[in-house]
């Protein structure tokens, strides 16, 4: 019987001929990526003990969390980053204003087929769109790595969506994700591999793809797959910072769950608050009050997710009441965002602009809620506090959603405007 | 090792941000002061009235979420002895045991548990002990194990490196 991706990359890094789910493998990540909390795991490090990083080239850190500095505790952090860097001669830095870690990776060709990526950040299995075996860890877990180079993990069981058909107009990958966690529940896929295929993912451009494994830690995930395609060879052609081969999974592998979407079936979504797998059609939450948009993340804060929104927002403005704020995930996405106009066009809408990084998505800074507020977010994550009061009610949906809804002052689809 | 506490109960998908809210991760970084934060979203009486011992019980998926550690700290700091859940979210999971702090999945016990009464975990015998009965809980896998009795998964890559 023949192996799923996960199977196959994790042999592969034990120098082994096969591996079954459950078994426990120790392997060397390629990439070791951290964020903001990189100084909490320089701490840990210490007390291990060892003077020097065992494998400096595969560490990455990349300041997004509270970018730029909200207050002095968060510079601080910042400044013993940076020390940290120097000290050991990581050359792998991305500082504040570059953008958020996960589309970061991906940009700048550390993120590659086949690789093994490791991140002190639960929405790590997003780099799973480049076709990277990627999952969350802890700082300790981290800080081990940093020490020896190494971590055990453990082989996940497999489960396949293959997503036939086309989304229809209005439609985005977000609800597709919104409605198969509805379906599953936030805990479908508990220490899972998710390998999604078919017709309709082949058919979406790479940002769209990404939003599919990042949100899938909020299924319980592991890790989340797509197949590299031609999309992902051109994007690396000019990126990818080494060689790399891709790996795909065998024809007869065994799947623990083995499931098919028809993506013209896919609606409108919204999760409501205060979990992701509480989904329902727009329709349904259609006239909810909302006080504050916010259109970013490293879920939907890419060009394409811009410009669908600035797509709403032309010619139209925000709801008296209603605030919007956008946040591009990367510099890079700034830059191109800004060229196309995107960024004028939120501005005239009567939005805020700020600048690449994780913003509110968890309550740090730039458009936290008031007590009593409603937030509908782009973000993958709306558990109760999470951004930053837990009196305050949390609504995920699409850019399109999330856009037509800063226009209308509650919730709407763009065709209701 | 066996030990006595009191029962917490809580429901399903009891995730980090309720556990240790995200707006502290950057702000309070010595894991004694965690322990006052502890479940601030969930149950403010928690972090005031935790006793050494006592057991944190959930349903299913119980630390769904981020990957901060400090939702295991805080509760391992503030003396919580074990938690007790259906099951487990991944990251935390595998935190728990980098922290040494003892996560059994042991859906029956869960079912029984009462919200307050007394419970004794024996990690040994794989036993959980109140007036309903006992419930079994599987053992840990060997590398959790050997972690565990390490103190952690610092301690144990200490030993590993020939640090300790």
């Amino acid at each position: 019987m023949g192996m799923t991706f996960a199977e196959k990359v994790l042999a592969s890094k034990a120098g082994l001929d096969r591996v079954v789910p459950g078994q426990i493998v120790e392997i060397s990540p390629d990439v070791a990526l951290s964020h903001d909390n990189a100084a909490a795991i320089y701490g840990i490090f210490k007390k291990i003990g060892v003077p020097s990083l065992a494998r400096p080239e595969t560490v990455v850190i990349i300041l997004d969390h509270a970018t730029p500095a909200p207050s002095t505790n968060h510079a601080e952090n910042h400044r013993i980053i940076r020390q940290l860097v120097k000290e050991q001669g990581i050359t792998h830095f991305y500082d504040v204003g570059e953008g958020i870690c996960h589309q970061i990776l991906v940009e700048k060709g550390l993120a590659l087929p086949g690789e093994v990526v490791l991140g002190s950040d639960s929405h790590t299995p997003h780099a799973g769109v480049m076709g990277a075996l990627a999952a969350g860890i802890g700082r300790s877990e981290m800080a081990s790595i940093w020490a020896t180079g190494a971590l055990w993990l453990r082989v996940p069981e497999s489960m396949r969506i293959t997503v036939t058909g086309q989304l229809p107009e209005g439609v985005m990958s977000k609800d597709l994700a919104l409605q198969v966690i509805g379906d599953l529940g936030a805990d479908g896929a508990l220490y899972m591999s998710v390998e999604w295929q078919g017709e309709a993912i082949a058919a979406l451009d790479l940002s769209a793809r990404a939003t599919l494994p990042n949100i899938m830690a909020e299924m319980g995930a592991k890790n989340s797959f797509l197949p590299p395609d031609q999309k992902v060879l051109d994007y690396l052609q000019a990126r990818a910072q080494r060689p790399f081969a891709v790996v795909l999974p065998d024809a007869d592998a065994r799947y623990e769950v083995d499931l098919v979407y028809d993506a013209s079936d896919i609606r409108p979504m919204v999760a409501r608050p205060h979990s992701v797998d509480n989904v329902a059609p727009v329709a349904q939450v259609a006239g909810t009050r909302v006080d504050q948009a916010f259109i970013g993340t490293c879920t939907n804060g890419r060009l394409e997710d811009l410009a669908a929104a600035a797509g709403v927002l032309k010619g139209r403005h925000v709801a008296p009441g209603t605030r919007l704020v956008v946040i591009p995930a990367s510099r890079e996405v700034y830059l191109q965002a800004l060229r196309a106009g995107y960024l004028q066009t939120f501005v005239e809408a009567g939005g805020m602009v700020e600048s690449p990084g994780c913003g509110p998505c968890m309550g740090n800074h730039l458009g936290v809620p008031a007590v009593g507020e409603v937030s509908i977010s782009t973000a993958n994550r709306n558990f109760q506090g999470r951004m930053g009061t837990k009196d305050s009610q949390v609504y995920l949906a699409s850019p399109l959603v999330v856009a037509a809804s800063a226009v209308a002052g509650k919730i709407a689809h763009p065709a209701d405007l | 090792m066996a030990f006595k506490g009191r029962v917490w109960k809580y429901g399903d998908n009891v995730n980090t941000d309720v556990i240790f809210p995200g707006k502290y991760t950057y702000t309070v970084s010595d894991p004694a002061q965690m322990a006052q934060y502890a479940m601030e979203d969930l149950d403010p009486r928690f972090a005031e009235q935790v006793r050494p011992g006592d057991v944190v019980v959930g349903g299913a998926n119980f630390g769904c979420g981020s990957s901060r550690e400090q939702a295991v700290t805080c509760l391992k700091m503030a003396g919580v002895g074990a938690i007790v859940a259906k099951s487990f979210g991944r990251i935390y999971y595998r935190n728990c045991i980098n922290n040494a702090l003892p996560a059994l999945a042991c859906a029956e016990a869960v079912d029984a548990l009462q919200e307050g009464e007394e419970v004794e975990v024996d990690l040994e015998a794989g036993e959980i002990r109140v007036g309903s009965g006992t419930y079994h809980f599987p053992p840990l896998p060997s590398m959790a194990l050997a972690m565990m009795e390490a103190g952690g998964l610092i301690p144990y890559t200490r030993k590993k490196l020939g640090l300790a």
